[in-house]
């Protein structure tokens, strides 16, 4: 029972960490119909700027805690500013050209990003310093669950909260909303949908950021091709759940990793990647729109 | 002109792209001695970069702008100038004639790491064009196209490690064999739309490629098949060079084929099918096109070439494992198929060779090539979204007399 309390845990938190990368998938995704295949540079980006940051404050003699809360903050700024800069320079210019040039523009940007940070940085695995403290409280549980997955689980259900509420109720999020819904009514009742386009990828690098901080500490290694995987696994996360829906890519995620958590833990890591996509083709064949997506009858 | 304005927006370019690349190309830190190096030359060079290059960039989404401005105008649509070109006799013949020549002396001016890397390119052609029956006349997005490669590969190389099976009797066998993978994916995605379909293909390949990578009775796993025999040629045996040029040839053979395969289908009913599949899948089937079938023969034919071509990888190569089958080789092809003009074989021949071969050239660059690589892919998409060579789309003209019609 133990065992399986700790898979389940452990696949909860490898699912918030592909929920925090996929629901920047999903956003852009409900926003401008496009995959973004350079998502996961974003966070591989952020994983850097955090570790580059917290190197040098740990030099500068700072406590862990105040390093880890910085170089998040650091790693936010950063990743937040590059999907800004990449929307305005690679996917602006291609609004209106057919949707697959977009697509092939993004896969470039991935290509650019990860030989910009590998050839400024370097190609082997860099050792991430574990920044998130051990709590004593926490060491009856040891066997199932570890500190930096509490700390994993809280901050993401955290950030969830808080973009449900944006969502929700503030004004961008309603202008997001409307977007989503109808690019041209929501221009035309005064939606201003560039500002909207770029507060979308400003909101979803953010989150990414985010989780590549978070994992990168708990795995305590980074290298310039984490962003690939993690992106491919975020975008299957979103796609179970729906592609464009925000719940539907938390449960999407979180589906995703109890079965790489499942499969690794009774069957065998080899395979994990198998039955991570085997679930995805299963349930697209049965609902083709994901499990929380609308199934809506195609017009004529 | 170069006003101040314009100066001052790219100053603040620069300075933005400054702060961008601050973490990641000024400091550098190593976390277990911790020691930071700083880089401030890397800042100089981003910003005088950044600066001299918003000018270009500028300057190029004017004539973009432009551009259209001046095709929204015009009453006639432009054909491209290329599909032109090759509409008429006078340049079409000799044309083909300066190609032809090329072709068959490349082999003999140039060394035979030019002739391997042609080669190669030519590979990518096949495979591109075979993807184009899907991605560019079908409309369906294929992102595990690899998968079919990788069939097509392996069952060269195990069917010869276990039965000794040759060149000649395998290539069709891999063909048919990739075809019926095509069909083993084509039935359970035939509801899929766009996206879905997308992801549900790149699922596809990377299962088949983990497999590989995996199951090691099988497939020997990562550490893959050498000693792949290449074609033979009526029992001669071959120098490694003559080998070479003979792969060569082949591929010219190969190429030819498909070309005049592709064309044909593109005008026959099954081809028209596709398209009209691609434009609008309701009204397709109201017309009574059967979607089942035009889809399936769509994913068994685009599989088709893609087999052989993992045949003809695994002969010139002789050695083979998972890791040419990756999700990046999908996007490869893609990318020849997207970049090179969407439908047109034109379009794809040269999207392949300027893929394929921009890297090979670009090993001067050393570390830098994928740089540019990826760079230059966004470049030509943002500035040229139809492609290189854009497919004119089929107009038919009305030519009698509307009146009398009327």
């Amino acid at each position: 029972m133990d065992y399986f309390l700790e898979l389940f845990l452990g696949g909860l938190t490898r699912g918030s960490i592909y929920a925090l990368i996929a629901l920047g998938y999903t956003m852009v995704y409900g926003i401008i119909e496009l995959i973004n295949f350079a998502h996961g540079e974003i966070y591989m980006i952020g994983a850097f700027t955090g570790l580059i940051v917290a190197g040098v404050l740990t030099v500068m003699g700072l406590n862990s805690v105040a390093i880890l809360l910085l170089a998040s903050v650091a790693a936010v700024i950063y990743s937040s500013a590059y999907g800004f800069t990449m929307e305005k320079v690679a996917y602006k210019p291609l609004r209106h050209a057919p949707r697959l040039s977009a697509l092939i523009g993004a896969i470039g940007m991935s290509l650019f990003l990860q030989n910009y940070v590998l050839l400024a940085q370097t190609s082997d695995f860099l050792p991430f310093p574990s920044l998130i403290p051990e709590f004593e409280f926490m060491d009856p549980y040891a066997h199932i669950i570890g500190s930096a997955e509490v700390v994993i689980l809280i901050t993401t259900a955290v950030v969830m909260v808080l973009l449900t509420l944006l969502i929700k109720f503030s004004k961008i999020g309603k202008a997001m909303r409307a977007t989503a819904q109808d690019r041209k009514m929501a221009m035309l009742v005064g939606v201003n949908v560039d500002q909207v386009i770029s507060m979308t990828f400003i909101i979803g690098s953010g989150t990414a950021a985010i989780g590549g901080v978070l994992i990168a500490s708990h795995i305590g290694m980074i290298n310039f091709y984490i962003g690939f995987i993690a992106g491919i696994k975020a975008f299957t996360a979103a796609v179970l759940g729906g592609i464009g829906s925000i719940p539907g890519a938390v449960l999407g995620s979180f589906v995703l990793g109890w079965t790489e958590s499942f499969a690794t833990g009774y069957v065998s890591s080899d395979y994990e990647d198998v039955f991570a996509f085997a679930l995805l083709v299963l349930i697209l064949i049965f609902r083709p729109a994901g499990i929380l997506g609308k199934v809506s009858a195609q017009k004529v | 002109m170069i006003t101040l304005s314009e100066i001052k927006k790219s100053l603040l370019i620069s300075i933005w792209f400054i702060f961008l690349t601050f973490p990641i190309m000024v400091i550098r830190v190593d976390t277990v001695e911790n020691v930071i190096e700083w880089r401030w030359n890397n800042m100089i060079l981003v910003g005088v970069g950044s600066f001299l290059l918003s000018f270009l960039w500028r300057h190029l989404m004017g004539r973009k702008e432009a551009g259209r401005k001046q095709a929204e105008s015009d009453e006639a649509e432009k054909t491209p100038l290329v599909q032109r070109i090759l509409g008429e006799r006078r340049f079409y013949l000799p044309a083909l004639i300066a190609v032809s020549i090329f072709v068959i002396l490349f082999p003999f001016l140039f060394s035979t790491y030019q002739v391997n890397i042609m080669t190669t390119a030519l590979i990518y052609v096949i495979l591109g064009l075979g993807l184009n029956i899907v991605v560019g006349l079908a409309g369906l997005l294929d992102l595990g196209y690899v998968a079919f490669y990788a069939v097509g590969a392996y069952s060269y190389a195990l069917l010869n490690f276990h039965y000794g099976l040759g060149f000649w009797t395998v290539l069709p066998v891999g063909a048919i064999l990739a075809a019926l993978a095509g069909i083993l994916l084509g039935f359970p995605v035939l509801r899929l739309r766009g996206d879905y379909l997308a992801i549900v293909t790149l699922g596809f390949g990377e299962i088949i490629r983990l497999i590989l990578e995996n199951y090691n009775e099988f497939s020997f796993g990562p550490s893959g098949i050498a000693n792949i025999p290449r074609p033979g040629f009526f029992g001669v045996d071959m120098s490694l060079s003559a080998a070479i040029i003979y792969i060569y040839f082949l591929m010219i053979g190969l190429t030819l084929f498909t070309v005049f395969v592709v064309n044909r289908l593109q005008n026959s009913r099954i081809g028209r099918a596709w398209v009209a599949l691609r434009e609008d899948e309701i009204a397709c089937q109201a017309m009574g096109i059967d979607k089942t079938k035009t889809k399936l023969t769509a994913f068994a034919l685009g599989a088709t070439w893609a087999g052989m071509g993992g045949v003809i990888f695994a002969a010139k190569t002789t050695f083979i494992n998972p890791a040419s089958f990756t999700f990046l080789e999908s996007a490869i092809i893609l990318s020849i198929v997207v970049l090179g003009g969407m439908g047109s074989i034109v379009g794809v021949i040269m999207g392949a060779l300027v893929l394929i071969l921009l890297p090979e050239y670009l090993r001067e660059f050393g570390e830098y090539r994928m740089l540019f690589f990826g760079a230059a892919m966004v470049i030509i998409m943002v500035f040229r979204p139809q492609g290189l060579i854009g497919k004119a789309r089929r107009t038919y003209k009305f030519e009698g007399d509307l009146k009398s019609e009327a």
